[in-house]
């Protein structure tokens, strides 16, 4: 039980460390804008369908649900409030990360991982360059960027499902429920939302790329990897979500 | 011999209960090729790696041209690895980069020279290892012997004091592998470079080699001129070469 506790312990060091060398590669010249611009395309635009087809969904569905519990209590004018803060506050930011954590992390662990195993890594050291500069710097630099511009075309996306629904299924016209809508949310909420992405981003970016590099074995290895990524990039999101929405509410 | 320009000293590492290298002492000249030949999972690569900073050991010392590695961190063996080129097992070329960038990568980084001086002597070292025309393949169009050629070509590009050669003949087809080792004596003669070249292929090391180390259980067994391997009677030495057909 202390080895495994142990061995934990010493991976989230590494990983720290990892995050420590990426902070002083990235303020390191030159910049390698090309990298992080094909970064932010493959990591971000290529992410754009699944994220907002999850969360346009997550808001149709908020919305019937909502309206349906809410019917016993006539309390059903309210379903543009509940799906806003529930789409903004929490779901839209949670939602996104997680398909990120999926899709993204696996995609960093397995290109990484696989450049590990195929020394293409030791083959950018020898040739005195940084893989961390090299290969994690543009990977976590274009999450910090994109995840939250995700997020909020996601929330946007959440918003128009539910107001689809509030429209078609419960009957409410547009102007009523986006009236509701905007009318619960405050600037507090969306800074509270989009904010907490940047930190998913971070633990998103950060995992992948540790386990990617450290992907030892082959194809099992870098099989192994990419799940580990894919379970501790999940729960750190779920985990951190807890603790970033405490922090959050004290301002 | 001349004065060495790598030198291992005492050098041990295992990983986890393994035990890989028990004391290995050998010393390079500049300007020398040394073979270093033992069979699969002696610790070829793992001596080898060292020398790059890729492996610290767990006692001993690696000197580079008067520079101990083994004391120095990833920033400070940035100068090392910049007089030493390595031709890694299976290459080691950038999936994602064409032929071109895989060969110019070093000097992109390292010469801030302006792209066509570059391209000029991404041209000059693919010659250097017979290919022309070759630029804007990717990886995943070359042979396995072509894949070694850009790699040396890649570990080249700098104008390096020294090239390691891991395995370079290894998973190739006797012609092929024939082609490579007559490259790498090519090479040794008009670049004047040191070289250390790792195999098990006994043809290869009697090739291309001016002298033999012969490792086996993590320890140097027999160092001497290939001539010398060859009439040795050293027991380990002896076995390896009888049970490679040169008994």
């Amino acid at each position: 039980m202390t080895g495994i506790l142990r061995q934990n312990l010493s991976e989230l060091g590494r990983m720290v460390l990892l995050l420590w060398e990426s902070i002083r590669q990235g303020l390191r010249r030159p910049f390698e804008w090309d990298l992080w611009m094909e970064q932010l395309f493959q990591l971000g635009v290529r992410s754009l369908t699944i994220t907002n087809l999850t969360v346009l969904f997550t808001g149709m569905v908020l919305s019937l649900q909502t309206a349906y519990s809410l019917k016993t209590y006539g309390g059903e004018t309210f379903v543009g409030d509940i799906v806003a803060l529930s789409i903004v506050r929490e779901l839209g930011p949670v939602l996104a990360a997680l398909v990120v954590a999926g899709r993204v992390g696996a995609g960093i662990t397995a290109e990484l991982g696989t450049m590990a195993v195929t020394e293409q890594v030791d083959a950018l050291r020898v040739l005195a360059a940084s893989p961390v500069k090299k290969l994690v710097v543009p990977r976590v630099g274009a999450l910090l960027v994109i995840l939250p511009l995700i997020t909020i075309l996601a929330m946007a996306m959440g918003l128009f499902g539910g107001l689809l629904m509030a429209k078609y299924e419960v009957g409410q016209t547009s102007a009523f429920f986006m009236n509701h809508a905007l009318g619960a949310l405050t600037v507090e909420d969306i800074f509270s939302g989009v904010g907490k992405t940047v930190f998913f981003a971070l633990f998103i970016g950060i995992i992948a790329c540790y386990n990617g590099l450290h992907a030892t074995g082959g194809a099992d290895g870098v099989g192994k990897a990419t799940t580990n990524t894919v379970v501790m990039g999940s729960i750190s999101v779920i985990v951190s979500d807890f603790f970033l929405t405490k922090i959050f509410l004290m301002f | 011999m001349s004065e060495p320009f790598i030198r291992y000293v005492d050098l041990h590492k295992s990983f986890g209960d393994k035990v890989v290298l028990k004391g290995v002492n050998l010393d390079i000249g500049a300007g020398e090729t040394v073979v270093v030949l033992g069979g699969s999972g002696t610790g070829k690569s793992v001596l080898l790696r060292h020398t790059m900073g890729l492996h610290a050991p767990d006692s001993g010392q690696v000197w580079v041209d008067g520079v101990e590695v083994t004391e120095l961190g990833e920033n400070e063996l940035l100068d090392t690895r910049k007089k030493v080129g390595m031709l890694f097992q299976a290459g080691a070329l950038f999936d994602s980069m064409s032929v071109y960038n895989n060969v110019a990568f070093a000097l992109h980084e390292h010469t801030g020279w302006a792209e066509p001086k570059v391209a000029e002597r991404v041209r000059e070292v693919l010659s250097l290892v017979e290919l022309e025309g070759v630029e804007t393949l990717m990886p995943s169009d070359l042979s396995g012997g072509m894949r070694k050629r850009v790699a040396l070509a890649r570990a080249i590009a700098l104008a390096p004091r020294a090239i390691l050669y891991d395995e370079p003949t290894t998973g190739l087809d006797p012609i092929t592998a024939n082609t490579i080792n007559q490259l790498i004596r090519s090479l040794q003669k008009r670049l004047g470079v040191t070289s250390i070249v790792v195999t098990h292929d006994i043809q290869s090391a009697f090739t291309v080699g001016d002298r033999i180390a012969f490792l086996s259980e993590g320890e140097i067994h027999f160092d001497g001129t290939v001539a010398e391997a060859k009439v040795s009677q050293e027991h380990e030495l002896r076995n390896f070469l009888e049970g490679g057909g040169y008994g």
